[in-house]
């Protein structure tokens, strides 16, 4: 190499962005040694380290005379004696592209919280399935908890090819099992390679054994990922306040890590939770002032104006506000051998802000093998709750899902200093929510809602259409449900107007009774569903909050929000019931699409587009679809 | 409107961001926090950030540096010379016992030596300052059982790490909070290579000694490695002459401990062209770690950095 190739090395390197990613598998699926090849064929592993894998090899080694590339990365002496992997080891790599952390964590259940805590930092995951044995209760966890914590690219590495002759139907079919699972939790962005770690084929260079198999190797999937910093800085803006630098009488700066959105000089801004207005003056990296801050970096800021700000307040954007509140669910994962009990005192961190916190209830436990909602009067290690948390004094944050940086808490003790609890925020719980049944439990029924639904040939779901009115919700669930009971299917429809008949009479148009209105239909569906039903629901449901809200009471894949689709024109010149005509002569008021938001789906399952389609090629697609989902059987 | 490729910080930027975010919360939560100062490129590195964190505003820390007094004389005069500028306050310790009863490391093992003159002295000096935060310069990178050590290390009142009972660490929320005599050891330089490290102090024209560039130095053929002979406490072996090289270090431990290697590198692209070549790990020049495969683990559960 010359002079001039250092250089130009320099220079890409100093270019080069930073995945991290968590791997997930067992020691017997081979994940050690799939981390040891990557080391090994990217060339991070040095001589020396290599002479003691090979003195080691032949003490602990289970690879004969080749050196076991697994014991590269077990670090502590005693999980080498035992084979195992304990805790959370971090491992780093790069190539020209990327620079690569690998969170290595075990996968037995009793790790659970070891893997939540790799998977908290993690962009993408690499679930390994052993061939031999295909999908196993672990893949299931493993997905389901990569899932939880929000990391959006999946890749399963099907490892041990070598040893079923590099069969593709057997890695076709364990694709297949693969492909079920992720739809019915809603994993969008996954990919299955076949893989041999032990020889290395498909990890960093394709497989002359497996000419059949064309698409990416790990490797290549790896350095083609999204790495995030796009994503966060879309989202609203969130400041939070983690130290004030007042350290020259003349300057008083707030510092901090952007957790989301960009930031600029003249920024309108409020200070939650207090409500204070500014605008920012100045971003500044580092003492040096910039153009825009952008999601990710250690930022200082001034603001206009000489108000109040202390460590555990958050900047936001003046337009896009986060909540603020002292009452949310959440999803905790316990980490303590000491049980979370409901009614116990924590201390909470939430980006910068420390405060107690109680948790009230726990609503259920999630089986993280089956996915089952169970109740549960407590959380034990590495068990996950869906809670509601009550905190001492008011906090601004968002859901988990949206916004990472402000929706992910810890719950320390106050004696020990443990952390004992990780939380995910899902939504906000304002009073009208507020259980009123603490001591009303769940009965455990010995006919349980698989079994019920087994019989009716169905999986439960929920088939949430939402759109404008005049856009055809209930005129396509309707034609639905005529389908599904002609094809010998269970359902039930439930109608917004009925309900508001019985069920919700007492329930104005108030913000706090359209709330209220949403959860009692959400918690009828609930019910509906627990009977095996398919539940079909037509209401405007004009806030994408109201329906995460009912998409949270389900069990994870049984929701499916159906956006029926007509652009807002077309609804009009529709107008079945002549509400637009009385809108637009101001006789409603707050009428969905003229005075009042309509919050299209982000995500939703499936699109029906009623301007271009039928009723029946509506019901066709739809049909196809439940069935793809495998919510129809036969 | 920004693009993706706007908002995307390159790793270094990453790497940076999550340091300055980690020395800032030590900063704001911790009572009495002091930055351990080495001397090296990692300590070097360290302080570059903690700068960054506090701009325009001075360090609200002290650094401590742990003096066994076998380092480098080229070393001690780099110290000295960060110690005098404006905006650090740098206390020295030594263990005065551990040096009256005359341990050192050419009559000492380097396993008595280590412990008497640096991890008691550190011990020694967290006591006495109370200290309930110390910065380190470790990464997880350089050794097996490091790569498993949280950011926010706990240590008992005894200074102990316990490797099988670490505080679980999530997202960016670390957990500082320690009762009277326990203490959080914070390495914010965890997810950094070694390349990261040489990387950023070409990008930032950081200072380190002069040591890890090649020159002609006098040296000594012991156990295998190539030892400097920085000055004439190194007792000489019949028969051995000291020899001019041209070496340079990958690492500034204590001097009869710490092996050089032969070097062209005079540059900071020559250091880092060289050890994209490189064929042995940073850590092989340091007697101390080869005592036993696991020997760094079990210093550390005694109090080591």
């Amino acid at each position: 190499m010359t002079e001039f190739d250092i250089h130009a090395y320099l220079e890409q390197h100093r270019g080069k962005d930073l995945l991290r990613f968590i791997t997930c598998g067992s020691v017997d699926d081979g994940k050690s040694t799939l981390i040891g090849r990557l080391l090994f064929d990217t060339q991070q592993v040095f001589e020396d380290q290599l002479a003691a894998v090979e003195r080691d090899s032949r003490k602990y080694g289970t690879t004969g005379d080749a050196p076991d590339l697994a014991l590269l990365v077990d670090g502590l002496q005693a999980e080498r004696e035992q084979g195992i992997t304990i805790d959370v080891a971090y491992r780093y790599f790069t190539t020209e592209s990327r620079k690569f952390i690998i969170a290595d964590t075990p996968g037995h259940e009793q790790y659970t919280r070891n893997m939540v805590t790799g998977a908290s930092t993690a962009r993408a995951a690499v679930v390994l399935v052993d061939a031999t044995r295909g999908m196993q209760v672990q893949t299931r966890r493993h997905s389901y908890l990569v899932h939880l914590l929000g990391i959006e690219q999946v890749l399963v590495a099907v490892n041990k090819m070598d040893a079923v002759d590099h069969d593709r139907a057997t890695f076709e079919a364990i694709e297949r099992d693969y492909e079920d699972f992720a739809r019915q939790l809603g994993i969008a962005h996954y990919r299955c390679v076949p893989v041999s770690a032990l020889t290395g084929a498909n990890v960093t260079r394709p497989s002359e054994s497996m000419t059949w198999y064309d698409g990416p190797s790990v490797l290549e999937w790896l350095e083609s990922v999204p790495a995030g910093g796009g994503d966060d800085s879309r989202r609203p803006m969130r400041f939070p306040v983690q130290y004030v630098n007042r350290s020259r009488s003349d300057f008083r700066g707030f510092c901090g890590q952007l957790a989301g959105g960009c930031v600029a000089p003249g920024d309108p801004v409020v200070v939650l939770p207090s409500g204070r207005r500014s605008e920012v003056a100045e971003v500044l990296l580092h003492g040096r002032a910039v153009d825009r801050g952008v999601a990710g970096q250690s930022l200082t800021l001034t603001l206009a104006d000489e108000i109040d700000v202390s460590r555990g307040d958050m900047l936001v954007h003046a337009e896009q506000l986060p909540r603020v509140g002292d009452c949310f669910d959440a999803r905790v994962v316990w980490m303590h051998d000491r049980p979370m009990l409901p009614g116990r005192q924590y201390d909470m961190k939430l980006a910068a802000t420390e405060l107690p916190a109680t948790p009230e209830a726990i609503h259920h436990r999630i089986d993280v093998n089956t996915l089952e909602h169970q109740p549960a009067e407590q959380l034990a290690l590495n068990e996950i709750g869906h809670c509601r948390i009550r905190t001492g004094r008011a906090l601004a944050f968002d859901a988990y899902h949206s916004q990472p940086g402000s929706g992910a808490f810890i719950l320390v003790d106050r004696v020990s200093n443990l952390t004992v609890g990780a939380g995910m925020i899902v939504r906000p719980v304002t009073d009208a929510l507020t259980d009123k049944s603490e001591n009303v439990t769940w009965h455990r029924q010995s006919v349980d809602k698989r079994s019920r639904a087994a019989q009716k040939a169905q999986r439960p779901a929920v088939l949430w259409f939402t759109g404008l009115s005049g856009a055809g919700k209930s005129t396509v669930a309707n034609a639905l449900e005529q389908a599904l009971f002609q094809r010998g299917h269970h359902s039930y429809l439930l109608d917004g107007d009925n309900v508001r008949h019985g069920l919700n009479r007492d329930l104005g148009f108030t913000d706090e009774d359209r709330v209220e209105n949403i959860r009692r239909i959400g918690e009828v569906a609930r019910l509906m569903a627990d009977a095996g039903l398919v539940v079909l629901s037509a209401f405007i449901s004009p806030f994408r909050a109201d329906r995460a809200l009912v998409r949270e009471l389900m069990e994870d894949g049984e929701f499916i929000e159906i956006h029926v689709d007509a652009p807002l024109e077309v609804c009009e010149s529709r107008d079945p019931k002549g509400l637009y005509a009385k809108a637009r002569a101001g006789v409603i008021r707050n009428f969905t699409g003229i005075d009042s938001p309509y919050e299209a789906p982000e995500e939703p399952e499936i699109v029906v587009d009623t301007a271009e389609l039928s009723v029946d090629e509506c019901v066709e697609e739809l049909l196809a679809y439940l069935k793809r989902r495998g919510i129809l059987i036969g | 409107m920004s693009t993706d490729a706007d908002c995307r910080l390159t790793h270094l930027e990453a790497l940076e961001a999550e340091s300055v975010h980690i020395i800032r919360e030590v900063a704001a939560t911790a009572q009495r926090p002091v930055m351990l100062y080495s001397i090296g490129k990692d300590s070097a590195v360290m302080l570059h950030l903690a700068r960054k964190a506090f701009a325009p505003g001075r360090l609200p820390f002290s650094l401590l540096n742990i003096d066994t007094t076998w380092k480098f004389q080229e070393v001690y005069a780099f110290r000295d010379r960060v110690a005098a500028e404006d905006d650090i306050e740098l206390i020295t310790h030594r263990n005065v016992e551990g040096l009256e009863q005359g341990i050192n490391p050419i009559d000492h093992s380097p396993g008595v030596h280590t412990d008497v003159l640096k991890t008691q002295a550190l011990k020694q000096a967290l006591t006495r300052y109370r200290v309930d935060a110390a910065f380190g310069g470790a990464r997880r990178d350089e050794e097996r059982s490091r790569a498993k050590e949280r950011v926010f290390s706990f240590r008992d009142r005894h200074h102990r790490w316990d490797p099988k009972n670490q505080r679980p660490e999530l997202w960016n929320l670390y957990n500082g909070r320690v009762a009277d005599g326990e203490s959080i050891r914070v390495f914010p330089l965890s997810n950094w290579t070694e390349l990261d490290v040489w990387q950023y102090i070409h990008l930032e024209n950081i200072p380190v000694p002069s040591l890890y560039f090649a020159d002609e130095r006098p040296v000594v053929d012991r156990n295998g490695m190539l030892i400097v002979v920085d000055d004439d406490r190194l007792p000489l072996e019949p028969g051995e002459t000291p020899r001019m090289e041209r070496v340079r270090f990958r690492t500034l431990g204590c001097y009869p401990l710490t092996g050089a290697i032969r070097s062209e590198a005079a540059t900071l692209p020559d250091i880092i062209h060289e050890m994209l070549v490189a064929r042995s790990s940073e850590r092989q020049g340091r007697a101390i770690d080869h005592d036993a495969a696991s020997s760094m683990e079990q210093k550390k559960q005694q109090g080591y950095f």
